[in-house]
């Protein structure tokens, strides 16, 4: 009795030092994207709220559009709105801080994270990022389980969850097929009539960021969204006030799948602990078999 | 060893009152699955695009998971800790985590909205996914199971495999089958049980691990980076009391007499598992300072606190009580429970801490969520009653056995 209670503690101990000592090992993201890689920054203080960008993504993706006249109506920023199954960018208007601009209006899409929570969830590997930097979903491999929205930091995969059949997630894939593959900007940038879009090399992109904001202290607060968040971004945003009042999340720096990819790989690490447990158990039920018939 | 029990099919009538309540309940189910299948999440579900993981996902799979512990728990101490003495638990506790985990499998193929597609899972998985181990695991544990539970179809039909009509000609194969498969897995049965329990620990942990990448989107609460040890404990927390639960339960609706001195040993182990667990979790939460959120009264405090005092807190303290231990109602209220804080938390972690920056449109699960998750408890319950009535599942006292039915049959782990 008691050396069997022993042992049973003896194993829970091993396996709650396993799961403790995963937490402590550092992720190791195989990062596949290119130096070069591009990106658009967005200058959330030369937007107008046209909506042309939004007309022009659902034009190229072969969403339902409507009659583009109808993008000037202002009346849609009286509610705040998401990307979704039926559009993959929007635009929000948040009330100004500062006396230049009267109201804010900010884009909104996928952020085609550096470190993407969504690929790194994927049970199918579904989600890839691109050598260019685009993060982009693949029809063929979804299992439609919905991770990937759970797993987003700034919540932007969304599902057609009315489609009974092949229902898609759905997000902005960056132009990837028709256009940035080929290094051509997307449909977004170049609708754009204010050049509140610039499309180019990310790297190039921040010093443009911080050219600007060096040149005009006073027009944006001194933070690239998008330079460090999560671990980088490649869309970057500029805004003349805190990027929390603009409507973007709380994200912090750490990329998400740092607080799950070393857990993992810890406990699948040549499959040590799985095999050590297996030996564990192994040998207590061998020693357990040994005196049991002893007594017999 | 001389056997006093012997498992032996329940001789009863099968209907009953309550069998044709669950009956009515399970057939809404099949109803709302029907719906579900021929038009969609969206038309039966309350799920949109920021709360993607509703009851289906909280209460089926996490919650289903964790209840089906009785397995490998009871299987571990029986068989690999060497406690005959509750060995009467075993085909019991086998059972109701095969039945748990095949519902487990249905609830996630309702919940995909490319369930046809989960065949990609083993072929296409993506290694640093945490749901791809748990998917994995829980598909290999399941086959487990039926391996394990195989030996009890053996004895079942060893030598009584009567088919009728032009079926005829397949008696002796399939008797044959049956006595390969006794006589191999009799030599290999060491080796699965074993598997059963590591795929357990395995999954069962990472189920915790799951919500982790959600970051600041689950309430502070319960996300911690230790979730997946708490989430392990927690099942090994809620093993003995469901097998307590059901053992209860099903001597009392099948007119038997609980096995008490077993179970009142296996309720003796609860008390110790559950303080480890309490342990961690209050540790856990005093070390990253979480009781700051204890301040504010909202929904998430509340079912925390509900969570912890309720399934935690009280049936500790009563597991560590003699009085408890010798009554049926309280030994049957303790253990019940211990199950609704595991199964509270499970539902708190996917349900109710998780809070998106954005809420166009708030989650609550619809009628067709409800009546699919009824359902499948329903049939689960009907299932079990149905098998303890076909198979040699539940120990009866050896006396008023007809001498017939005495056999022994090589390979099954006894």
């Amino acid at each position: 009795m008691s050396q069997s209670r022993r042992s049973f503690l003896k194993a829970m101990g091993t396996v709650s030092l396993t799961a403790v000592g995963a937490k402590e090992s550092k992720a190791t993201p195989k990062n596949v994207v290119s130096d070069d890689r591009l990106g658009v920054l967005v200058d959330t203080t030369v937007c107008i709220g046209c909506r042309q960008c939004e007309y022009a993504c659902k034009v190229e993706h072969g969403l339902p559009a409507g009659n583009i006249d109808d993008y000037s109506d202002r009346s849609v920023f009286e509610t705040m709105r998401r990307p979704d199954h039926t559009a993959l960018t929007v635009v929000n208007e948040y009330p100004a801080e500062n006396s230049r601009q009267q109201s804010v209006t900010v884009k909104v899409q996928c952020m085609h994270c550096d470190h993407p929570a969504c690929v790194s969830a994927c049970i199918v590997g579904a989600f890839t990022k691109q050598e260019n930097g685009a993060v982009i979903w693949d029809e063929g491999r979804c299992i439609g389980c919905r991770y990937c929205m759970v797993a987003c930091p700034f919540q932007i995969p969304a599902f057609e969850f009315d489609k009974t059949i092949q229902p898609r997630i759905m997000k902005c894939d960056f132009c990837y097929e028709t256009r940035t593959s080929k290094g051509l900007p997307t449909a977004c940038v170049e609708a754009c009539p204010t050049e509140a879009l610039t499309f180019g090399k990310r790297y190039e992109l921040i010093q443009i960021a911080h050219e600007r904001i060096r040149k005009n202290p006073e027009r944006y607060i001194d933070h690239v969204f998008g330079e460090h968040e999560v671990g980088g971004t490649s869309w970057l945003y500029l805004g003349g006030q805190e990027f929390l009042r603009l409507g973007f999340p709380d994200v912090g720096t750490n990329p998400a799948p740092g607080a799950t990819e070393p857990i993992q790989h810890a406990i699948f690490k040549f499959f040590v602990p799985p095999v050590a447990l297996y030996a564990l158990l192994g040998g207590i039920m061998w020693l357990g078999k040994q005196s049991s018939e002893e007594e017999e | 060893m001389e056997e006093y029990f012997k498992p032996q099919p329940i001789k009863r009538p099968f209907l009953s009152k309550g069998v044709i309540i669950l009956l009515i309940l399970a057939a809404n189910g099949i109803i709302w699955s029907i719906l579900r299948f021929g038009f969609g999440l969206g038309a039966v579900t309350n799920l949109n695009n920021q709360f993607p993981w509703g009851i289906w996902i909280g209460l089926d799979v996490a919650a289903g998971v964790a209840l089906a512990a009785g397995g490998f728990t009871t299987s571990a101490l029986v068989h690999i800790f060497y406690r005959e003495d509750f060995h009467v638990l075993v085909r019991p506790a086998i059972m109701t985590a095969m039945l748990g985990y095949t519902f487990v499998g249905l609830g996630v193929m309702f919940d995909l909205g490319r369930y046809y597609n989960i065949w990609h899972v083993p072929i296409m998985g993506n290694s640093n996914s945490v749901l791809f181990e748990v998917g994995i695991c829980v598909m290999t544990y399941l086959a487990t199971l039926y391996v394990e539970f195989f030996p009890i179809v053996n004895e079942r039909f060893i030598g009584r495999v009567h088919l009728k009509g032009i079926l005829k000609f397949l008696n002796k194969p399939i008797d044959g089958f049956l006595r390969f498969a006794d006589s191999f897995l009799g030599k290999t049965m060491f080796f699965f049980i074993i598997l059963g329990v590591v795929l357990s620990c395995l999954h069962q942990s990472s189920l915790g691990t799951l919500m982790l990448i959600a970051g600041k989107k689950v309430h502070p609460l319960w996300q911690t980076p230790i979730s997946p040890l708490l989430f392990l404990l927690s099942a090994f927390s809620v093993g003995f009391p469901m097998v307590i639960m059901e053992s209860l339960t099903a001597s009392r609706s099948l007119g038997l007499k609980p096995e008490m001195d077993v179970l009142r040993k296996l309720a003796r182990f609860i008390g110790p598992i559950l303080s480890v667990y309490l342990a961690f979790k209050l540790g856990d939460m005093v070390i990253r300072g979480t009781y700051v959120y204890l301040n504010e009264i909202n929904l998430q405090t509340i079912m925390w606190v509900i969570e912890i005092l309720f399934g935690v807190i009280i049936p500790l303290r009563m597991f560590f009580w003699d009085k408890v231990l010798h009554s049926r109602t309280l030994l049957y209220i303790a253990s019940l429970l211990v199950i609704f804080g595991v199964a509270l938390n499970r539902f708190n972690v996917f349900i109710i801490a998780y809070k998106p920056p954005y809420i166009l449109q708030q989650y609550w699960p619809s009628i067709g969520e409800i009546s699919v998750t009824v359902g499948f408890i329903a049939i689960e319950i009907l299932l079990y009653r149905a098998l303890v009535m076909i198979f040699p599942v539940i120990s009866v006292p050896l006396k008023g056995v007809s001498a017939k039915a005495k056999y022994a049959i090589r390979g099954v782990i006894q």
